[in-house]
């Protein structure tokens, strides 16, 4: 979006470029809108505003298909948490989570055929005719996947907002690498942020997993 | 005289028993408030001041109202008030969907007459600074002055003395789920909320004021929840904004806040700054305490820190202030004042040591008043090899430099009385355990399935827990102080401990026994002076026909305790060229008292640690002095610890006595003040300023070298 128009939008009455020029002169009539975009919320604020024109794309979640009706801004994360089929049913992955919104703590981390994502970076259509794998289906049926029995045993989680994400990432890292070192999880799980403390636990359990996978 | 009896005749409590929501949290299923759709759920958001201090001069909501998809717009400032902080709510929009929510707030039209702002202590502090709270002179509250003995007549017993200078930053809590709630109203008068929060009938209250409701009416529902650290008390502006939405508008409304403004609004731990002289007698004794000291807990107060800490000095004499910025406010956070206030302390005990000639372990046994820390010393400077420190910090030729310290920490955690709990055995066998408590990632929920486990002879798997709803309108306070496990755990093993007396009740007749007689394990009562007189718990459950037992229980003093200790030892490596510090062990002794489950308790000291180090090494909000706003609002320029941060870290429950305590805020208290330790002691100059950077390092390093 060129930059003229996006002043427009910020819904203020002075642009954004007045603002600047006013701020410390006494009375001027300021904005909300950030007068300084910094570092990456730029990202962000590109990501708002006028909604484009909507597709029916279809996705593969979990082995199941899905029609969904999505915005060309609409993120993977959306379609999975607060998605609607075209059937009418909720979609209703919630596993995993928005914490951060823009691919810096992993609680989004799904896979992408095999690979892990940040499903809040992933734009819905992108992941259209690929293997989508949340949280959700890595267990079959009642049988846990080793990750999450081990993360269950050695307790690598508490409030466990976070655990889906490390979840996903810790199946991806041993399916690339049956037997990881402490080095190779630590790098493996490096894009997955706790902030209640489990890393240690966290550890162990991906250890304990290895063995039996 | 109730008690939790022997160590060795405990089946459950104090072992390690993996926590009952693990299955549901590692699936995906478990439900938080983020996680919660209601049909025809609409979504909510709130515009936010960019300026730190204005006047509202205008508002116009027309353009967002008439957004398509848009069905609420509110305002939460009135035109003619003012704008104090950057995040300060202006209004707030529901929509069909979160996008639309998004778009409709940047078509709010605010006009802000822009006032000068201070962000920072210094500024705040400044001759000719704007005064932003007009009852306190030049930005700061009178002093808050402490004093015992006589300050000047310690002074002249001391042998050495230590003047310095230590600075904690303003840390933010990063609690991975915003602060949030999904409010629904059935009718007029009935409400249910979905909050992220760490008291839920704190959160009913609140909101059954503001509404003006019976508070029976008010259901408040915290199934998980994602973190809190002291910052999730009652509803907030945005608790009661998502029920006013939802009623303006007659849908659910989910309303979270984003990661920007729940680092703005949602709370921080205050910064603290110290001025300390201080001094010892040559035997070794501190001997005075002379400290002025400030801290900032935003635009209201609350920035008070322990100072002293733990040790003990006869002579003090202690002021300190509380300075306004035009900040969002503090909330409690982790032990509130300690793990600030013992970094300071920690810090100037090894600088008294260091002109003392002593061995900082050495000159805290003589000063710690604590019996169960001075034991602690013994096991901690053992577990890391104490004896492998640098005898003179900072010697060696080596470019990475390894170092130890140690710091202490002291805490509560009795509970407290007031909670209400029920348990019910069913006629199929079943058990149930309900609570108004709430699960905020401590494991109060698996606590309460084990207590009642035991207490019936069954396995904590076979109990049923509900937490986290006000619905059955058992309260229980919030979880605060570490409070929470000796709060609800008495009630709880009363209240089992009466329901297997009911049972015993019905049975004993038909078991020729008298009630005193009978005992239950394995799913079976039994006789205890006649052990062929059995009756498996099903069938002794299956003659309650349609009436269950149902009992609640009292908060038994004699079941709980409070005051604990604890002592940290870190090890560090530091790499003289580049500055950059890893932290390769902690050992963390935490006193706990009895540990109901044993695996939890070392998740609390292991997040308690890891949050300290975080504290010590990496977390400090940024305030632009030019703009007012924050520049590191997210989770990419605040630092919190991740994998590559984390250190072998050994948790020590140092179990001193069989009574129940909290131990949620403890161990990230003597954390940063044992990793500054380990830094003196690596590299033989002192960082008296957290987090302790690479930064930092190279230019205390090139002073020293100067
Ligand atoms: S929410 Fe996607 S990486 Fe943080
Ligand atoms: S378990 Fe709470 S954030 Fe990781």
């Amino acid at each position: 979006m060129p930059d003229k128009d996006k002043e427009k939008k910020q819904g203020t009455n002075i642009s954004r470029r007045n603002f600047l020029k006013g701020v410390g002169t006494g009375t001027v009539a300021a904005t909300v809108a950030p007068s300084v975009l910094i570092g990456s919320e730029k990202a962000a604020e590109a990501q708002t505003e006028e909604a484009v024109a909507s597709a029916t794309i279809q996705l593969n979640i979990n082995g199941k298909p899905y029609q969904v009706e999505v915005e060309a801004r609409t993120t993977l994360l959306t379609v999975l948490r607060d998605g609607i089929d075209t059937s009418g049913t909720n979609i209703d992955l919630t596993g995993a989570k928005l914490i951060c919104d823009r691919g810096e703590c992993g609680g989004c981390t799904v896979m992408i055929d095999g690979k892990t994502v940040y499903a809040c970076m992933m734009l819905a259509m992108d992941a259209q005719d690929k293997q989508i794998t949340t949280v959700e289906g890595l267990a079959d049926g009642d049988d846990l996947h080793p990750v999450q029995e081990a993360f269950v045993q050695h307790d690598a989680l508490m409030c466990g907002f976070c655990t889906p994400g490390f979840v996903v990432s810790s199946a991806a890292l041993l399916s690339e690498n049956t037997k990881p070192t402490l080095e190779d999880i630590k790098v493996g799980l490096s894009g997955n942020t706790c902030r209640c403390g489990t890393y240690p636990f966290i550890f162990d359990a991906v250890k304990t997993a290895s063995r039996k996978m | 005289m109730a008690s939790w009896g022997e160590a060795s005749e405990s089946r459950l409590i104090g072992k390690r028993i993996p926590r009952l929501s693990g299955k549901d949290k590692v699936t995906g299923k478990a439900k938080y408030t983020f996680d919660i759709n209601r049909p025809g759920m609409l979504y909510g958001r709130i515009l936010r001041s960019e300026v730190a201090h204005a006047n509202v001069v205008d508002l116009d909501l027309s353009e967002a109202e008439a957004m398509p998809g848009v069905k609420a717009v509110l305002p939460l400032v009135e035109v003619g008030r003012k704008i104090r902080y950057q995040g300060q709510e202006i209004a707030a929009v529901a929509a069909e969907t979160d996008d639309i929510a998004r778009d409709a707030i940047r078509r709010i039209r605010v006009d802000l007459e822009e006032l000068p702002s201070v962000v920072t202590e210094a500024d705040a502090m400044a001759e000719n600074a704007p005064q932003i709270r007009e009852d306190w002179v030049g930005n700061q509250s009178a002093p808050n002055v402490r004093e015992e003995g006589d300050i000047n007549a310690g002074f002249e017993q001391a042998a050495v003395e230590v003047e310095a200078t230590y600075h904690a930053p303003v840390q933010t809590h990063v609690c991975l789920e915003t602060h949030g709630h999904v409010a629904e109203w059935e009718d007029d008068e009935n409400l249910t909320v979905w909050a992220s929060t760490q008291g839920v009938f704190g959160v009913r209250n609140d909101l059954a004021g503001r509404f003006n409701l019976p508070a029976n009416q008010v259901r408040v529902i915290t199934e998980h929840m994602g973190g809190g650290f002291g910052s999730k008390f009652g509803p907030g502006v945005e608790g009661r904004t998502a029920a006013d939405l939802a009623r303006t508008t007659g849908r659910p409304v989910k309303l979270m806040l984003t990661r920007k403004a729940e680092h703005l609004v949602a709370g921080n731990r205050p910064s603290m700054t110290q001025h300390v002289r201080a001094g010892a007698t040559s035997d070794g004794r501190i001997i005075a305490y002379d400290m002025k000291g400030y801290g900032t807990g935003g635009i209201s107060s609350g920035a008070g820190f322990q100072a002293p800490y733990v040790y003990h000095v006869p002579n003090v004499r202690a002021e300190r202030r509380n300075v306004t910025v035009n900040v969002g406010n503090q909330r409690a956070m982790r032990a509130p004042g300690h793990p600030q206030g013992a970094f300071a302390m920690d810090s100037l005990m090894d600088e008294l040591a260091e002109k003392l000639g002593m061995n900082p372990l050495e000159f805290r046994r003589i000063n710690d008043p604590s019996e169960v820390r001075q034991a602690q010393y013994t096991l901690g400077a053992q577990e890391i090899g104490w004896h492998r420190r640098n005898s003179v910090p900072g010697s060696g030729t080596s470019v990475k430099k390894h170092g130890i310290g140690v710091g202490s920490g002291q805490w509560g955690g009795g509970g407290g009385d007031g909670t209400q709990a029920r348990v019910t055995i069913n006629a199929d066998g079943t058990v149930e355990a309900v609570t108004g408590t709430q699960d905020i990632g401590t494991g109060i929920r698996t606590a309460i399935a084990i207590i009642v486990a035991e207490e019936l002879g069954l396995n904590p798997t076979d109990i049923t827990v509900k937490v986290g709803d006000s619905g059955p309108g058992l309260p229980s306070g919030g979880s605060g102080g570490s409070q929470t496990t000796a709060s609800v755990a008495p009630v709880i093993k009363t209240a089992a401990a009466a329901a297997k007396q009911k049972l015993f009740q019905r049975v004993a007749p038909q078991l020729e026994a008298p009630v005193e007689d009978l005992r239950v394990g394995n799913r079976t009562i039994y006789v205890v002076s006649d052990r062929t007189k059995t009756i498996k718990w099903e069938l002794a459950t299956g003659q309650l026909g349609m009436e269950s037992i149902s009992e609640g229980g009292h908060w038994d003093r004699e079941l709980r305790q409070g005051g604990v200790a604890g002592t940290q030892f870190a090890e560090v490596e530091i790499d003289t060229e580049t500055g950059a510090i890893s932290v390769i062990k902690i050992v963390a002794v935490q006193d706990c008292g009895l540990a109901i489950n044993r695996l939890t308790t070392e998740s609390q000291i292991n997040g308690g640690v890891i949050m300290g180090l975080g504290q010590a090494l990496l977390e400090e909000r940024f305030m632009d002095a030019q703009t007012g706003r924050m520049l590191n609002a997210n989770l990419e320029d605040y630092k919190v610890p991740g994998t590559f941060e984390i250190p072998e870290i050994k948790s020590i429950v140092f179990d001193t006595h069989r009574k129940v305590t909290g131990v949620g805020e403890p161990p990230c208290i003597p954390t940063p003040g044992a990793i500054a330790n380990a830094v003196y002691n690596a590299i033989g100059v002192r960082i008296r300023s957290l987090p302790i950077t690479p930064d930092k390092i190279l230019t205390a390093l090139a002073e020293k070298k100067a």
